[in-house]
């Protein structure tokens, strides 16, 4: 008996829409917040993540419905990343039924903001979002640094300092991805991951990179992650929850079934 | 047609917690309130709680709720969830040390360093996850709900009952800590039930049926 570790799809959202094209079986529109987090539910999802990437930040507004109406359905929890960058953005995504709230930029434009978050809504539902690169050549030691721009700016910040000095502040958990790995289907940075993961207290989730059901299962026995996150393996059925819990179930970790 | 009441005392998001109890009890009149009058006219009332233990129990003296919770602990059926049960002991160790409600007898603790008590890795806290609650004993609150079901938890400091016969359920996270306690009309749980899918939603169900 024990805790389970997590597997939480993650979906795009833009204006409103699901994009990055969820290919359900049967699904009526592919493009419904809603109908998807419904199914993931169904086929055993233990969270859901949603990424709001609209341009516009007059369309915001959208994403707060969206959580609304998930919320009324989905009894699960949900974490609301993108553009969450005041006390009030984050009072409006709990407020409409979101458990947490991930922060990256506007965490490392101000770290502060993290900490007041934190006090005000509590460590449980404030999630730090990181983006990290190698940095490192071959022949030295590990070293990650973090990037914002979906990759293409670095900060100059160590990756393992930043995740501790986030937790000091309050993050109640970290979401870590690899830009070095996010879309290759190569597998999650599990040196990367593991550095993380040893370095703070609280759960870390792994994303970026997963293409195989053995990838997600690295991510919690060699990265030593609390929680694997992925987009398109389940977006295009190629396998569903259920049977990835049953793989790492098979691999000898303790899934929720 | 019964009326549940859902204490609002400013301390985050309540609506999940009011859509589940209005999915499982359609018929049900659910309000999320800090108006007294509500609260003492109610049916059922659900004690909620987020954050931090020091700012949970000044808001509720803030908003003179103090009274109406310890008058539905002890006389209408009482649903206590995540901080909830913790105000409801004596004292909890967060925020340095903060006295409680006293409605139960015991004290919130810390988790503090964890290891696991098979292959001796750190445990992360805090305590966020899907676990399993193992039911000590019959109750209506657990009717339908199969043995060590998974329920979703967010915490770093669990229930620590003086008395025993008050624990209905019980968490593995490196040590066996209380996960549900029960006294009477009341029940109280460490997790959410709102965010816990189906067997969330039975436990829910269970307790806008409960006639203690």
């Amino acid at each position: 008996m024990g805790l389970a570790k997590r597997i939480i799809p993650c979906l795009d959202v833009d204006r409103g829409r699901v994009v990055k094209g969820v290919k359900f079986v049967e699904i009526r529109d592919a493009g419904d917040p809603v109908e998807i987090a419904r199914r993931y539910d169904e086929q055993g999802a233990d969270e859901l993540t949603f990424l709001d990437i609209t341009a516009s930040s007059d369309d915001r507004e959208t994403m707060v419905h969206v959580v609304e109406q998930v919320a009324a359905e989905v009894f699960i929890p949900l974490t609301v990343g993108g553009g969450i960058r005041t006390l009030d953005d984050v009072r409006r995504m709990l407020n409409a039924g979101a458990d947490k709230v991930s922060i990256n930029t506007a965490a490392i434009a101000r770290p502060e903001f993290v900490r007041e978050a934190a006090e005000r809504f509590g460590n449980q539902c404030i999630v730090v979002a990181i983006d990290a690169k190698a940095v490192h050549a071959e022949s030295e030691s590990p070293h990650w640094e973090i990037f914002t721009h979906g990759g293409r700016r670095p900060t100059g910040i160590d990756a393992v300092e930043w995740a501790q000095r986030m937790t000091e502040y309050g993050a109640g958990e970290i979401l870590l991805t690899s830009m070095d790995r996010d879309g290759t289907k190569r597998g999650f940075d599990l040196e990367l991951t593991r550095a993380i993961s040893e370095a703070v207290s609280v759960p870390v989730i792994a994303s970026g990179g997963v293409g195989t059901l053995d990838h997600l299962a690295d991510g919690i026995l060699l990265g030593k992650a609390d929680a694997v996150l992925a987009a398109s393996i389940f977006h295009f059925a190629e396998y569903t929850i259920e049977q990835t819990k049953r793989h790492m179930q098979d691999r000898g970790i303790e899934v929720r079934l | 047609m019964t009326r549940i009441a859902i204490i609002d005392y400013g301390m985050g998001n309540l609506r999940s917690v009011a859509k589940a109890l209005e999915h499982v009890a359609p018929h049900a009149q659910i309000t999320v309130t800090h108006d007294r009058t509500a609260i003492l006219h109610a049916d059922r009332v659900v004690f909620p709680g987020q954050g931090s233990i020091r700012d949970c129990l000044r808001e509720l003296a803030h908003w003179d709720l103090l009274d109406v919770v310890r008058e539905a602990a002890f006389n209408k059926p009482f649903l206590g969830l995540c901080l909830g049960p913790q105000a409801l002991l004596e004292f909890s160790e967060e925020n340095g040390g903060v006295e409680c409600l006293k409605i139960l007898p015991g004290r919130v603790v810390w988790f503090g360093e964890l290891r696991d008590s098979v292959s001796g890795e750190r445990l992360k806290v805090p305590h966020m996850g899907w676990n399993q609650v193992h039911q000590l004993m019959d109750h209506p609150l657990w009717q339908g709900i199969p043995q060590d079901s998974r329920f979703y938890f967010v915490h770093s400091y669990y229930l620590q009952p003086a008395d025993m016969a008050l624990v209905v359920g019980q968490t593995d996270y490196g040590f066996t800590f209380a996960s549900a306690i029960a006294r009477d009309n009341l029940f109280a749980v460490q997790f959410h039930p709102e965010k816990s899918a189906q067997a969330g939603l039975r436990l829910l169900a269970n307790f806008a049926d409960w006639n203690p």
